[in-house]
């Protein structure tokens, strides 16, 4: 039982750190029309920042806010220099000159870092176990994350849904010409949704980093579920985002922790210890074809294109 | 059809004229490393030139081209650690495994298009890449050593770096050919059809996914070869051949050569690999000079180097 309601926080804690990485996707997607590959690689810069900037000012906290600026910029610097050339191309061209901009980044990562990865160290304050409920621990840092990926999820509601930038994100992601024809400084906005993505990618990878290493392609394999998680959602939809992140990420979680003992009862043990990995492993992908067959368009579509 | 005499087809004559003499030039010149290192490119031409049949051809972006190699080469590698060592059973069961696999996701993917395609057909290859990591019996991460390559019978000996290097072109200028066949054929017409109009093949009466989905079985199915070839050639399979990273260099090989043009994925393949030869002789982090020249060359060299070719062609 405890082991349930910790693997469900678990769940949901990795749920909303894919929907940081995914909300930053789905809006340039839904606004610019632009496939950022490179989405994945802001997460890895902003783990490496936050573990640099921690140990130069001795202080997680501080170094975590600096390294979310330094992603903003580096985003906004990335979207003047190379991308900003890409809107309005192939989605094809897009996918090779952002694959062209992973490559780049994985060898600065490992010119500048070198190539073995680095651990971003928790102040002690969080690493306590907090009792949630009686007889139940969890890690403070991992309550932390939850608090702070809902704290920036309701930030963003009320950004994209209450205020004039958010009237004009969403006004852009339904028609991007027509709002261009009002008078709306396009550039300006995609210059600063460019940046708010690559914030969130950059604030997902820094609180990832003390749970897992900091290390060159970590961005990758997290930004293909990001990828699963748009499509499931329906690109554009920051809403469907959020659903379909939570909903892969208490599926992937509870899959892994779940699945082998659940197949061990019903095959025998040496099947199911080959198995179990392989298809929890796979959950996630025959979720997202049987959501395909039934729904092509995602489950919350964002607008009829 | 006499080919007419351009630019680009002469460059292309003086190509397979060059890829033909090769083995010649090696022996000659003692320089054995240069067919080991055409063996291979060889190899990723043909697995680029199954891309370009549905992306070229069919606008059938695929992200997932590096699930074929891999699945072509698991099956030699699983048959041959089974102790099947004869190539008669293990590269039909090569192509039929990638052409079933084929069949599938190609059924899901193609219920979507544009960049839909492009994300699923990433996590679907993906989720082969998972499957292979988590086969613990054979060799999960660390990958799969084939102690014997496939076994033909005296017919040919694939451990014969020059008999293999034919084998391996031939296996490339049969898969251009049938590729040509396909492009001018009645179906090959509809599939070109259906990528510039789907509505109106469909209003003449055209089932477009179906055509769709036989293209990509075909594609998939070639490059599965390709992967029973690369498995050969390496001696081994690991999943990290299988990772993305190689589906995208597929396509960056397709476009930098020219997409829609049948010899442009060999010509973008040869250019690819040999700069990735060249850079990292020159310095450790070649991706470093890759990854930005990419940028540079969808920026401003759109049409690759075949459709540089024929601007000559006018002149």
């Amino acid at each position: 039982m405890f082991l349930v309601v910790e693997q469900l926080l678990n769940g949901l804690q990795f749920g909303l750190l894919l929907f940081l990485l995914a909300a930053g996707l789905t809006l340039v997607f839904g606004i610019m029309d632009f496939v950022n590959l490179a989405h994945g690689s802001l997460y890895m810069m902003g783990a490496y920042f936050a573990a640099t900037f921690a140990a130069w000012t001795g202080s997680f906290v501080l170094g975590a806010l600096l390294a979310l600026v330094a992603t903003l910029l580096l985003g906004i610097a990335l979207e003047f220099v190379a991308l900003k050339h890409l809107y309005g191309r192939d989605h094809l061209d897009q996918v090779l000159a952002t694959f062209g901009l992973i490559l780049f980044f994985n060898d600065a990562v490992r010119l500048i870092w070198g190539p073995a990865g680095l651990a971003l160290p928790l102040p002690a304050w969080l690493t306590v176990p907090v009792q949630i409920i009686p007889g139940v621990f969890y890690p403070a840092y991992r309550l932390l994350i939850i608090g702070v990926a809902l704290a920036v999820a309701a930030g963003l509601y009320v950004v994209v849904m209450r205020t004039r930038i958010g009237m004009l994100i969403r006004a852009g992601a339904s028609n991007r010409e027509m709002i261009g024809a009002l008078g709306i400084n396009i550039k300006l906005l995609f210059t600063l949704v460019f940046g708010l993505g690559a914030a969130l990618a950059g604030l997902a990878g820094l609180m990832q980093a003390p749970i897992l290493t900091v290390q060159i392609g970590m961005g990758e394999n997290i930004l293909i579920l990001a990828f699963v998680i748009i499509v499931i959602g329906g690109i554009g939809s920051i809403r469907g985002a959020f659903m379909a992140a939570i909903f892969v990420g208490m599926i992937d979680t509870l899959g892994r922790a779940f699945l082998p003992d659940l197949l061990r009862k019903v095959l025998s043990g040496a099947a199911a210890s080959t198995a179990a990995p392989a298809l929890s492993s796979m959950l996630i992908y025959l979720l997202m074809a049987i959501i395909l067959v039934v729904r092509p368009e995602g489950l919350f579509p964002a607008a009829k294109r | 059809m006499m080919p007419n005499l351009n630019v680009s087809n002469a460059v292309v004559a003086v190509l397979c004229a060059a890829l033909i003499m090769l083995p010649v030039y090696s022996a000659a010149s003692g320089n054995i490393f240069i067919l080991t290192l055409f063996t291979r490119i060889v190899i990723f031409a043909l697995a680029a030139a199954s891309l370009n049949l549905i992306m070229g051809y069919g606008g059938m972006m695929s992200f997932g081209h590096a699930a074929y190699l891999g699945i072509g080469g698991y099956a030699v590698g699983i048959l041959a650690a089974e102790g099947i060592g004869s190539g008669f059973i293990q590269w039909p069961v090569a192509l039929i495994v990638s052409a079933l696999f084929a069949l599938v996701i190609g059924a899901l993917s193609l219920r979507t298009r544009g960049v839909y395609f492009i994300m699923i057909t990433l996590a679907f290859a993906q989720m082969a890449y998972y499957v292979a990591t988590s086969l613990s019996r054979y060799g999960a991460d660390d990958g799969l050593t084939i102690y014997k390559r496939s076994d033909f019978a005296g017919l040919i000996n694939l451990s014969n770096r020059t008999q293999f290097y034919y084998l391996c072109l031939a296996c490339l200028f049969g898969g251009i050919y049938l590729i040509w066949r396909i492009v001018n054929s009645r179906f090959g017409l509809v599939v070109q059809g259906v990528r510039s109009n789907e509505q109106r093949m469909q209003a003449i009466g055209f089932h477009a996914n179906r055509y769709r989905l036989v293209c990509f079985v075909i594609s998939g199915t070639i490059c599965g070869l390709a992967g029973a070839l690369l498995a050969n050639n390496t001696d081994f399979v690991s999943p990290a051949g299988m990772y993305w990273t190689r589906s995208g260099e597929l396509m960056v090989m397709v476009v930098l050569g020219g997409m829609g043009s049948l010899f442009g994925p060999v010509i973008g393949a040869i250019a690819f690999l040999l700069l990735e030869e060249l850079l990292s002789q020159f310095t450790e982090y070649w991706a470093l000079i890759m990854g930005p020249l990419l940028l540079l060359i969808v920026l401003f060299a759109r049409g690759g180097i075949m459709g540089l070719l024929g601007r000559f062609n006018r002149a």
